[in-house]
């Protein structure tokens, strides 16, 4: 029985690899993803575009100002000068935020009044905007700060002065500090990165599975495979293993590319990975066996790949958190094993917790995988005879 | 150029189309389900963040600080904690994204004038959420903060003492800041490009690879017909999923559309020209399908998806990449959805974006007739 097996395994190589181009599609979209989530993927608001509005001119509103551009967080690309201005350079997309210092700034400082300063946001990425909104109000809350302390020395010097005693004026204050675990850059390619790793096992493994099978039936080989003394399930074995070979090797190329090029860390078990990994195979494979059982022509087999893939990998909190979703949506996603793998792979690389921590996924990954292939490898022998 | 004959393609293609139930519903139903994962169930908002607190302190102060916390609707605080080791616990388990730490000190040393420290503990892992969480976290301790030093002041001096700069913020398109606003506008583009990359590049490399393109060649048809042909049935699908799109998202989701509906479906039909001519033209040059697919992917779809600026802000990219979406007419079209739901915009302003466009659609068109033409050739 093995030997037809390995027979079958032979065949699906060498016909993987005989033609070039499948050979870069084996390999190219995975390095090509993997560039393309650690570079263009990134949701950190690194240095954001704002306009400034100063009406005011004032030493103040210049300090401000230098509070704005040497935070590092931000650089003024526009200098609107009336209001017609300001909404070209928000409809225009020229800048993100405009600040708006009004006239008088300076003056109600100066009087002990409270001064405002406008910050006007693009609310088009509204993900963008809760991070500059963030960041604008916390330097204008460090200026308040700095010009009340300022304030209260003056005091301090003022009630020295009038009673010749020193007047200790200390006030309470509240300090958070703050530790980020896990991710303390807060980099977005430390989140998208390991993710990428269940993306490309899951395409390589489910499409490509679908698809060997597919073709065969569409070109009318399965007949003639039929016709030898291979059985149902020796074919299956054929046919899953060197997708499922190949998308170890494809963990392992990605990994490699993610710690050596991205210096993602990877604080976890590497045991861990590749058991896991190997039981989300499962999953996968299964699933692309249930494919071309479905399917009789190729393109209907990528079709269903992808309407299985999309929502699966959509759901799986890769890029959108699950707790964010309503709990029907969360419902479904536990059936998700992408979301398992996805738990796992995150574990590994940034929390470095182990099966200690994620024996309830290894056990989701578990049913879930058995539950498909078996479905799948039934229908599958009904199928052919 | 036969009208006559560029007819029979379409009819031929439409048929085609209608005939195979699963390509129908995969060309109908993945744009539905697509809608519903980014209208419905995905969103980037951050609300409600798990929160763990651990009180050392017990006191009414520390109690006010942590009262602070449960009223505002950005955290949720699930539960308390007898130890940090046990918050650290539940972060490693990914119950709580953030865990607060008051120590024993906290209200004496309040009491004493001096500064006191709340020791915040944030799961890093979704550095999104995380850097959102932070700015609310570091609000909500200022705000408290500041209120500290008022009472003090109010105190000791005997004066109200305000604070001496206030920013006033205002969000302009999208004042909720829900993501759902932009990423469903945005979608519009993703959806036809599915069409364009899956649809129209598998066809022409089915054709090639069961051997009716022969049959074909053997007509009196020319490639212009052909392509033209094609285009018109995969077009009409197009602009099914574009309608119901629309529907979905203005009816269902909500979202806002303060511009013109017109301009709408205009630069939607030139974006969708393009990207089903650039199909063709894959599908041309590639004579399997499944390369013609992954090419398809590689060049239309993924674009879209990542680069177009539909869920990831062109400004965070790195220099090299933001110089790859100039070539993205995704990215183009983005833009003007996002202008024409969110900013009410018009022709005026997004006159580059629509000539871009239009040139594109030109460009790509006259080169899938001419790879036509010279593989029949």
């Amino acid at each position: 029985m093995w030997k037809r097996i390995l027979e079958i395994v032979r065949k699906e190589f060498r016909q993987a690899f005989r033609e070039p181009r499948m050979r870069v599609l084996l390999f190219g979209p995975p390095l090509i993803q993997l560039i393309v989530f650690g570079y263009a993927v990134n949701l950190d608001v690194e240095r954001t575009e704002i306009a400034w509005m100063d009406q005011d001119h004032s030493p103040a509103s210049r300090e401000l100002l230098a509070e704005f551009t040497s935070s590092g967080h931000f650089q003024v690309v526009a200098a609107p000068a009336g209001e017609q201005d300001v909404r070209d350079v928000l409809d225009y997309g020229r800048a993100q935020a405009v600040v708006r210092v009004s006239p008088g700034f300076g003056r109600d400082i100066d009087a002990d009044r409270t001064a405002t300063v406008q910050v006007l946001l693009d609310g088009s990425n509204s993900n963008t905007a809760s991070i500059v909104s963030g960041q604008a109000a916390g330097i204008v809350s460090g200026y308040a700060g700095r010009v009340l302390g300022d304030r209260q020395r003056a005091a301090l010097v003022a009630a020295t002065m009038n009673t010749g005693q020193p007047a200790a004026i200390r006030m309470p204050t509240l300090r958070a500090r703050t530790r980020v675990w896990f991710n303390p850059d807060l980099r977005s390619r430390n989140f998208y990165v390991p993710g990428v790793v269940v993306n490309i096992i899951t395409l390589v493994t489910l499409m490509l599975t679908a698809m060997a099978i597919v073709r065969e039936k569409e070109i009318g080989t399965m007949e003639q495979l039929m016709v030898t003394p291979i059985q149902p399930l020796e074919l299956m074995l054929g046919k899953m293993l060197p997708f499922g070979v190949v998308g170890m090797l494809d963990v392992a190329l990605v990994t490699a590319g993610a710690l050596l090029v991205f210096h993602i860390p990877f604080r976890g078990s590497g045991l861990m990975l590749i058991g896991a990994a190997m039981l989300f195979l499962l999953t996968t494979l299964g699933a692309g066996l249930f494919i071309s059982t479905v399917c009789q022509t190729q393109q209907q087999a990528i079709m269903a790949s992808f309407f299985f893939f999309v929502p699966a990998f959509m759901l799986s909190g890769f890029a959108f958190p699950i707790r964010n979703m309503p709990l029907l949506a969360q419902a479904i996603s536990f059936i998700d094993p992408v979301r398992w793998f996805m738990e796992i792979v995150r574990g590994v690389f940034l929390k470095g917790i182990g099966i200690r921590v994620l024996w309830p996924q290894m056990l989701a990954l578990l049913i879930i995988g058995t539950t498909v292939l078996s479905t799948s490898a039934l229908r599958f022998h009904k199928r052919l005879d | 150029m036969n009208r006559r004959r560029a007819r029979a393609v379409a009819r031929k293609e439409l048929l085609h189309i209608v005939r195979d139930p699963i390509s129908l519903i995969m060309a109908i139903a993945m744009p539905l389900v697509l809608l519903l994962l980014f209208g419905w169930a995905l969103s980037l908002d951050v609300d409600r963040v798990p929160t763990w607190v651990y009180d050392a302190d017990r006191t009414p102060q520390s109690r006010e600080l942590i009262a602070r916390f449960e009223a505002s609707r950005f955290f949720q605080v699930a539960g308390y904690a007898g130890s940090q080791k046990a918050i650290e616990e539940r972060i490693d388990r990914g119950q709580a994204l953030l865990g607060l730490v008051i120590l024993g000190d906290y209200s004496r040393r309040l009491a004493l004038d001096k500064e006191a420290e709340v020791q915040v503990l944030l799961d890093g892992s979704d550095s999104n959420t995380a850097a959102i969480a932070l700015g609310y976290v570091e609000a909500v301790v200022r705000a408290h903060a500041q209120a500290l030093q008022a009472r003090a002041q109010n105190l000791k001096l005997g004066r109200t003492v305000r604070p001496p700069v206030e920013a006033r913020l205002r969000v302009w398109y999208n004042s909720e800041l829900k993501s759902r606003n932009y990423i469903v506008p945005g979608l519009i583009a993703v959806i036809l490009m599915i069409i364009a990359a899956l649809l129209t590049s598998l066809t022409i490399a089915r054709e090639w690879e069961s051997g009716t393109m022969e049959q074909l060649l053997s007509t009196p048809l020319r490639p212009a017909e052909m392509v033209l042909g094609k285009l018109c049935a995969f077009f009409a699908v197009g602009l099914v999923d574009m309608v119901m799109a629309i529907t979905v998202g203005v009816g269902v989701f909500r979202v806002p559309l303060r511009g013109s509906l017109l301009l709408l479906f205009f630069t939607g039909c030139l974006f969708l020209f393009g990207g089903l001519c650039w199909g063709i033209l894959l599908s041309a040059l590639a004579r399997s399908q499944l390369l013609a697919y992954q090419l398809g992917v590689l060049t239309s779809f993924l674009p879209a998806f990542l680069l177009s600026g539909f869920v990831y802000a062109i400004e965070n990219m790195p220099a090299p990449i933001r110089a790859v979406t100039y070539v993205v007419p995704a990215r183009y079209f983005v833009t003007i959805l996002k202008g024409i739901y969110l900013k009410g915009v018009g022709i005026g302003v997004l006159a580059a974006e629509i000539a871009f466009l239009a040139a594109y659609a030109a460009i790509v068109f006259l080169a899938a007739t001419r790879a036509m033409r010279q593989k029949v050739a």
